[in-house]
């Protein structure tokens, strides 16, 4: 039953658009589109977070540079996703190197504050961009195209490609955390005093995977970008570092999953609490809809202090008792 | 380029630079003696403006209202650290960060519930004016009021934390937490004391801003992170660190958002100038930041030896 | 399982059978900045546009009215998600309400593709004015730049040689300066912009002091040209610098929340409480009445922007459906605008007066702008040339 979750999951997740269409309804098609972006983004942080042990609260900085460097390529005319993904993802990828060359030399708190101030500083550098948009944001005229017949602008379309690119990072992370790599940065999260005795470099190795994790939140924001057809320096705001971590939290930190439940979790929550009006509830708070953060918030510290692990461990201590 | 103009800048950079130094203080006691990182200090400044604006209406004077504030936020500080934060002091930094990132939310949104997105909170009218320093020298009376009183907050701790019992007690337990504990130290109430100073502190920030800035929902987020970077560079745990560091940051980025434009405006665009200067100025004090802790990973002033 | 359990469920949400559609009634979204420093704006508009249709019977153009409202909280984001959702998923037939340009710049492109009318209660840029003119947008404000002319040119008329501007970093910021330069014809003492959303001007005051102008204009909607006023006068600069705003920034709520500091400021806009006919009477005092409070020029143009739906509805007789028929009938403009003579241009801005206000107090003592004289007639905009629409 375990092992076959995750398939008929898939084979779900591919049938929705099907009944979908059926309805007329192409507004969940997009809501969905958004929830698979994010859920990449939620993993990429839970490589460092939860597998690598590593408090990042700059991970919005590499999910904004994804999403500005595709975006501007976009504007300029550069069409094609085959060159715009791959090098939001670079980008990316190189901004994580830059940060975490500097960050991953400190430690605790310190880590935590440095991450937060250089996404800060990629924020203010964003939002100073006034030939791109500044804080007004960029529109954009089309998704990136990905040739091929395939017209990205239909929303049926951009499903099955976030779909894709999420199942890929999900396959990737199974396969990196039982890779060399992989159990090295967890034995790290575990003690990192131990590993260093036994000979493991581990500056080199926190970094190999804050790089990947930067390189994956840049194609989460590549794809952000080109589903809302709209990019807006608040994309690389703390706040939604810190958002991205609720997500991770929810969903379970170092569960495989923790990513993608946790962003089907936080945004279906606000989604039910936006859009479909509860009455018993608004019997009781005529107002609540206005409110949902309240509920996110009082979950979430629930969760910090009663169950740690986050809704997948919680559902894989279940399955133990 | 007058000196007036330098003057006043200047002024405007301490007004900044104590009042910061009001939120960094209590920060930087609760994460050095505490161990523990709150992301909520900025909500406590966000509930002392709000109670302020409320008690300045019903008092219908604004000292009254901003003096009956500080003991309430205070009281809710306390109430705060003994139900909720007392239980994230054994926990990892991960844990108290999602704790208190919630915690802001929640409070967002209550204040929200109880008050609405923002209050008024006027300035008292005998301090609308300006007031003549020098010939032909004026800045607003408010202002002054806002320095003279961050001046003597500034100094009241000193005091507190050098003279008194209480603050030998403090110093012992930022400097070395488990040897303060071991000797006996660990009397509950002292960090419940400390928080409640924090929140008072917090609450004579955002009751004195309130009138220049505005009293509204989410305006604890942006201070918070100056906060933080102030106690990042001054030394978690140091008041004299926090106070160097906001005055640091104070005039750092009030004299890059007044100058940078001017000096950019020499070679640019009016508009370019304007935008490049205040985000340069913003990402000045994070360069500051940055290159402290390279120079001094513990900052300028660590209270740990 | 409940993973599973969870993925099944989601999958039957999509699969349950959605509410039939009702043909016979408007759907207006209706999305505005209705929180945070500036949300008197928003606010403003949205109970004009709502006191309207109750007026009218809870109908526009005889068809029953329901008004889906959204608050965009000052985030282009924001105000392009409410925007998608109410185009895709509660399928209005007009959108309306933005504040700000920058938001609606960012959320009417959704309402362009999807072929949905956006009405403007406010904002209105000059880039759709020009060469990105749209047919499916409709300015029933005023265009962005018209204050800013009508005061440049007031500012020429006077005689001012020295004149400091402020305006906050976004497009409106910059058209706003722009279009006072286009008639002032004196010397430029000092051009700034600030954040928006900036509200502590002491960095900039010092500078206007230092800078010694005759004038100084400020384009600073909402929040901030409150506490820029406030600031101002605080340092002593009123004595010897006349301020000139733009109507907007001298009206209803930021009377409401400086007072007296306000008076003798001079402004321009394209309405004021006092213009003299049947539909702008009815309207401020049914106004005061249901809010007990004056209306700003946002107030009436939320009106105003009812009032042209409602007209438009009732010309297809109800035949929402023809979106063709309804953007001819919008064109044509067959109201009673509590501002007087109102029509189109070919961009689907208007062409109106624009008038001269100081604030002064009423007969009733209370702080409010009164008509001091015409500055334009029947004045159009400087971006129409470029727009290829007819």
């Amino acid at each position: 039953m375990r092992r076959a979750a995750p398939w008929v999951t898939l084979l779900l997740a591919l049938a929705f658009p099907l009944a979908m269409q059926a309805e007329h309804q192409t507004y969940y098609l997009s809501f969905a589109s958004r929830i698979f972006v994010y859920a990449l983004a939620a993993t990429s942080l839970n490589l460092i977070l939860g597998y690598g042990g590593m408090i990042s609260f700059g991970h919005a900085a590499f999910v904004g540079t994804g999403a500005y460097v595709s975006s501007i390529l976009l504007s300029e005319g550069v069409a094609s996703a085959w060159i715009g993904w791959p090098a939001a993802t670079a980008a990316s990828a190189l901004a994580a190197l830059a940060i975490g060359a500097v960050s991953l030399r400190t430690r605790g708190a310190y880590f935590i504050m440095i991450t937060l101030a250089f996404a800060q500083m990629m924020f203010f550098l964003v939002n100073s961009m006034k030939a791109y948009g500044g804080d007004e944001g960029l529109s954009l005229r089309e998704r990136a195209s990905v040739g091929l017949g395939v017209d990205l602008g239909s929303d049926v379309a951009f499903y099955y490609t976030a779909l894709a690119a999420l199942a890929a990072g999900l396959y990737g992370l199974h396969r990196l955390a039982h890779s060399r790599l992989g159990r090295v940065i967890q034995a790290i999260r575990e003690n990192e005093e131990r590993a260093e005795a036994i000979g493991f470099p581990v500056y080199r190795h926190k970094l190999a995977c804050f790089v990947i994790a930067g390189a994956v939140a840049g194609l989460a924001g590549a794809l952000l970008a080109s589903h809302g057809k709209y990019v807006n320096p608040n994309v690389l705001h703390w706040t939604h570092s810190g958002t991205l971590m609720v997500m991770v939290i929810l969903g379970g930190v170092g569960q495989l999953w923790g990513g993608v439940i946790g962003a089907a979790g936080l945004l279906g929550l606000e989604d039910l609490i936006a859009n479909h009006r509860m009455e018993w509830l608004a019997a009781m708070f005529p107002n609540y809809q206005q409110h949902a953060s309240l509920g996110v918030g009082i979950v979430l510290l629930a969760i910090v202090l009663f169950a740690p692990q986050g809704i997948a461990g919680l559902l894989a201590r279940g399955r133990r008792a | 380029m007058s000196w007036i103009l330098i003057v006043e800048q200047a002024l405007n950079g301490l007004q900044f630079g104590l009042m910061l130094f009001l939120l960094a203080a209590g920060l930087t006691l609760v994460f050095g003696i505490m161990d523990m990182i709150n992301l909520a200090h900025g909500s406590l400044y966000m509930l002392g403006a709000f109670l302020a604006a409320t008690l300045v209406q019903a008092t219908g004077s604004f000292a009254a209202g901003v003096l009956l504030a500080i003991p309430a936020t205070a009281i809710l500080g306390m109430l705060l650290e003994v139900s909720v934060l007392r239980t994230l002091y054994s926990r990892d930094h991960l844990s108290q960060v999602l704790a208190t990132f919630a915690l802001i939310l929640i409070f967002n949104e209550a204040v929200r519930i109880v008050w609405g997105p923002d209050m008024p909170l006027p300035m008292p009218a005998a301090l609308s004016g300006p007031v003549q320093l020098l010939p032909g020298m004026y800045y607003p009376a408010y202002r002054l009021l806002i320095i003279g009183v961050g001046a003597a907050v500034a100094a009241l701790l000193y005091l507190l934390v050098a003279r008194t019992r209480i603050g030998m007690l403090v110093r012992a337990g930022a400097s070395n937490r488990e040897m303060a504990l071991a000797m006996g130290v660990n009397i509950p109430w002292l960090f419940t004391l400390l928080f409640g100073v924090g929140a008072g502190l917090c609450a004579v920030a955002g009751a004195l801003l309130g009138p220049l800035l505005a009293v509204q929902v989410g305006m604890g987020e942006n201070i918070l992170i100056l906060a933080f970077v102030v106690i990042v560079i001054g030394g978690i745990g140091s008041i004299r660190g926090a106070l160097v560091g906001s005055l640091l940051v104070g005039i750092v980025d009030t004299i890059g958002r007044a100058f940078l434009p001017i000096l950019f405006g020499l070679f640019f665009q009016p508009r370019v100038a304007s935008a490049a200067g205040p985000a340069i100025a913003s990402v000045l004090v994070y360069l500051l930041m940055a290159v402290v802790l390279y120079i001094k990973p513990q900052g300028l002033f660590p209270a740990r030896g | 399982m409940t993973r599973y359990l969870l993925a099944l469920a989601w999958t039957a949400a999509g699969l349950l059978p959605l509410p039939a559609q009702a043909a016979d009634k408007v759907k207006i979204g209706f999305i505005s900045t209705l929180s945070g420093p500036s949300a008197a704006l928003g606010i403003d508009i949205r109970d004009a546009f709502l006191l309207s249709v109750k007026l009218n019977g809870g109908k526009l153009g005889g068809l029953p009215a329901e008004v889906i409202v959204g608050d965009d909280q000052f985030k282009p984001d924001v105000g392009r998600q409410l925007a998608e959702k109410n185009i895709k998923l509660d399928k209005v037939d007009f959108l309306t309400g933005f504040v700000f340009s920058n938001i609606m710049l960012a959320s009417v492109p959704v309402a362009f593709e999807n072929k949905v009318i956006y009405v403007s209660p406010n904002a209105a840029p000059s880039p759709l004015a020009g060469k990105q003119c749209n047919p499916y947008f409709f300015a029933a404000s005023w265009p962005n730049d018209a204050y800013h002319e009508a005061a440049g040119q007031y500012a020429t008329t006077k005689g001012y040689q020295a004149v400091y501007m402020l305006a906050p970093n976004y497009q409106a910021g910059k058209d706003s300066l722009e279009g006072f330069k286009r008639f002032y014809k004196g010397r430029v003492a000092g051009e700034v912009y600030t954040q928006l959303g900036q509200l502590d001007y002491s960095a900039e005051l010092a500078q206007v002091r230092a800078a010694k102008p005759e004038a100084v204009y400020i384009f600073l909607p909402g929040g901030m040209g409150v506490n820029f006023i406030k600031q101002f006068v605080a340092a002593g600069l009123s004595k010897d610098i006349q301020l000139i705003t733009p109507g907007f920034s001298s009206d209803q709520d930021i009377i409401r929340a400086v007072g007296d500091p306000m008076l003798g400021i001079f402004d321009a806009a394209h309405w004021a409480l006092d213009l003299d006919n049947a539909a702008n009477k009815k309207f401020v005092a049914e106004f005061e009445k249901e809010y007990k409070r004056l209306p700003t020029v946002y107030a009436s143009q939320g009106y105003d922007t009812a009032l042209l739906i409602d007209s438009a509805v009732r010309e297809v007789k109800g035949r929402i459906e023809n979106t063709e028929g309804v953007r001819m009938a919008l064109k044509s403009a067959k109201f009673q605008s509590v501002r007087g003579p109102f029509r189109f241009n070919r961009n689907q801005y208007p062409i109106q007066n624009y008038y001269l206000r100081v604030v002064g107090k009423d007969s009733q003592g209370r702080l409010v702008n009164r008509t001091m004289g015409t500055i334009f007639k029947d004045r159009g905009d400087a971006y129409v040339q470029e727009c290829p629409m007819k």
